[in-house]
């Protein structure tokens, strides 16, 4: 596509967003539609770092998503009642789980590494499933809530304003949308694109592959673990679903429902998946039956992803 | 002192004896080649030597260190860069991002974040030069996946000399290749020997490039050495042409 082409679609795409809470309402949606779309934009995101950009697929990502939101939930319930502290507990207990089980998997490949990331995810989810006393189980925490955060100069009330909570939502997207974007134009952003492309060519130009996929993994975990924080902030609420294997699949449904090839198609995929859930699962309760069915549709026919068919048609 | 020295090296894979107790001693600035009949044990003896992989027994030493065990990126940073017989690029990404890659890991770029304005200059400088070198200016926004089998395989020789090899092992590098594009390859091989004085070793099965280039000749048979000298020795060597040259007349 075209440098100029390019940017418009970005300006497109952060105009779409900026306006989001005052034209969703107009179309038959809401505001926490839009937050729940950023929320699960970022995490489809984080995945496709590694996914799209480094060519290695994970199934256990939701694990660290899970951590995240966790973190936020416990922190604030138990420690000390305050947004930023349990965003930060969150991500840091999410990021380091993954430095810590980074070396064990990066050396795998293929099926062999989405095998093992699942399995070292469902490790997770059992734990936040049968830690009764902590975790609550399958009730998950509840009874706390979100703060309003203490800017100094003023008071961001995320709590009772869902447009509020909703800019503070693409605020945190966008300086994590944005510092993976620099990554994957820096050098290091370029390695990686030379292991997805030719993992021998790119062992026998000097670059310790396993290393930086090490490196691209925890990237991954680190942003998709904020995505976890806010989703725990969005719904007051986590339970052992967040966790769960199943919820790695859709991030990855929706990295390829997108296109896992260019940079927004996640945004795309995670917008269509839970604009389809919203609808669907208000008319059936089997409503995941057709996400399938139009996942597999689209799989089929644009194996590239729905941006990939929108910037193929551009090109010709 | 030797720049690659290989002390009586063999690698086995189960009860085959691939390559069989074979030593070779490359001088800075040589260009020598490896030849011997197919599964004469040609690629593995290179694989060893670029640590594809490593040896059953016997030792190599690049510059006066010990490399026999080292991984392949460790064996890059000191010097020694390869390429492949079946050509090995990155065919998605543009030949100018295909050279740009090697040039960073080179300059110690790797796990850079972000570049200086300096020091981006200095690596787009550089692979300009080597887009020339290669001959490849005129299609440096290409993707490589979309070029010719010839420029391809530049591509991937130029890619290997974007690391400033003290070593450069070339494996059929005209694999391939037409008549023109041999051509073109073999004079890009020669002025990289000639006018940057680097060490080569390669591989080839096409007699009229090796005779043409190679200062020694080294000649494998079933894995074991068989003979070693200068093109006109291994052309007058009676075992060699009954192992190699008479099989092919």
């Amino acid at each position: 596509m075209p440098k100029l082409d390019k940017r418009a679609a970005d300006a497109l795409i952060w105009a779409l967003l900026l306006t989001a809470p005052f034209w969703l309402t107009h179309v038959g949606g809401y505001v926490e539609l839009g937050s729940r779309v950023l929320i699960y934009a970022l995490a489809a995101m984080a995945l496709n770092f590694l996914l799209g950009y480094t060519g290695v697929l994970s199934f256990g990502h939701a694990a660290y998503f899970g951590l995240g939101a966790y973190g936020t939930a416990l922190t604030i319930k138990l420690l000390y009642p305050s947004t930023p502290l349990g965003m930060l507990v969150g991500i840091v207990v999410g990021t380091a789980a993954a430095a810590i089980i980074g070396p064990m998997i990066a050396r795998l490949r293929g099926v062999y590494f989405a095998m093992c990331t699942i399995a070292f995810g469902q490790v997770f989810y059992f734990i936040a499933f049968q830690w009764f006393s902590l975790t609550h189980g399958d009730d998950g925490v509840s009874a706390w809530h979100r703060m309003p955060i203490d800017l100094g100069f003023a008071t961001l009330d995320i709590l009772e304003n869902n447009k509020s909570f909703y800019y503070f939502v693409l605020a945190v997207f966008a300086a994590s949308v944005g510092a993976m974007a620099f990554l994957l134009r820096s050098p290091f952003g370029r390695t990686l694109l030379a292991i997805r492309e030719n993992e021998r060519r790119a062992r026998f130009l000097g670059i310790p592959v396993d290393r930086h996929i090490w490196m691209s993994w925890v990237i991954s975990c680190f942003f998709v673990s904020i995505a976890g924080t806010l989703y725990a902030l969005l719904n007051d609420f986590v339970d052992p679903r967040a966790i769960r294997w199943d919820q790695s699949g859709n991030f990855v449904i929706m990295a390829v429902l997108g296109g896992m090839r260019s940079f927004w198609g996640p945004l795309i995929g995670a917008a269509i998946f839970i604009v389809l859930q919203d609808y669907l699962s208000s008319q059936t309760a089997n409503w995941m039956s057709f996400v399938g069915l139009f996942f597999v549709l689209v799989v089929l026919f644009f194996p590239r992803g729905v941006l990939g068919l929108v910037q193929r048609k551009t090109v010709s | 002192m030797s720049l690659l020295q290989i002390e009586h090296v063999s690698r086995l894979f189960g009860s085959l004896i691939a390559v069989n107790d074979v030593s070779m001693t490359v001088e800075a600035g040589e260009l020598r080649a490896v030849i011997g009949p197919n599964g004469a044990g040609k690629t593995t003896f290179f694989n060893l030597i670029s640590g594809f992989l490593t040896p059953s027994s016997g030792r190599i030493t690049f510059d006066g260190e010990d490399i026999t065990n080292l991984l392949p990126a460790r064996r890059v940073w000191r010097g020694i860069a390869r390429t492949f017989q079946v050509t090995e690029v990155f065919p998605e990404l543009s030949v100018r991002e295909n050279l740009r890659i090697p040039v960073e890991v080179a300059s110690g770029f790797r796990v850079r974040p972000w570049l200086s304005r300096e020091d981006n200059e200095k690596v787009g400088a550089r692979v300009s030069t080597l887009l020339e070198m290669g001959g490849l200016s005129n299609k440096a926004d290409r993707l490589v996946g979309e070029l010719a089998h010839g420029d391809q395989r530049a591509t991937e020789i130029t890619m290997a000399l974007a690391l400033n090899p003290r070593l450069l092992l070339l494996d059929e590098p005209t694999a391939g290749m037409g008549d023109q594009e041999t051509y073109e390859i073999i004079q890009l091989i020669r002025r990289l020997h000639k006018d940057n004085k680097l060490t080569i070793v390669l591989i080839e099965h096409d007699m009229r490039v090796v005779f043409h280039l190679a200062d020694r000749i080294m000649v494998l048979d079933q894995g074991k050495f068989l003979a070693e000298g200068t093109p006109q020795e291994i052309a007058a060597n009676e075992a060699v042409q009954t192992a190699y040259l008479g099989q092919a007349a």
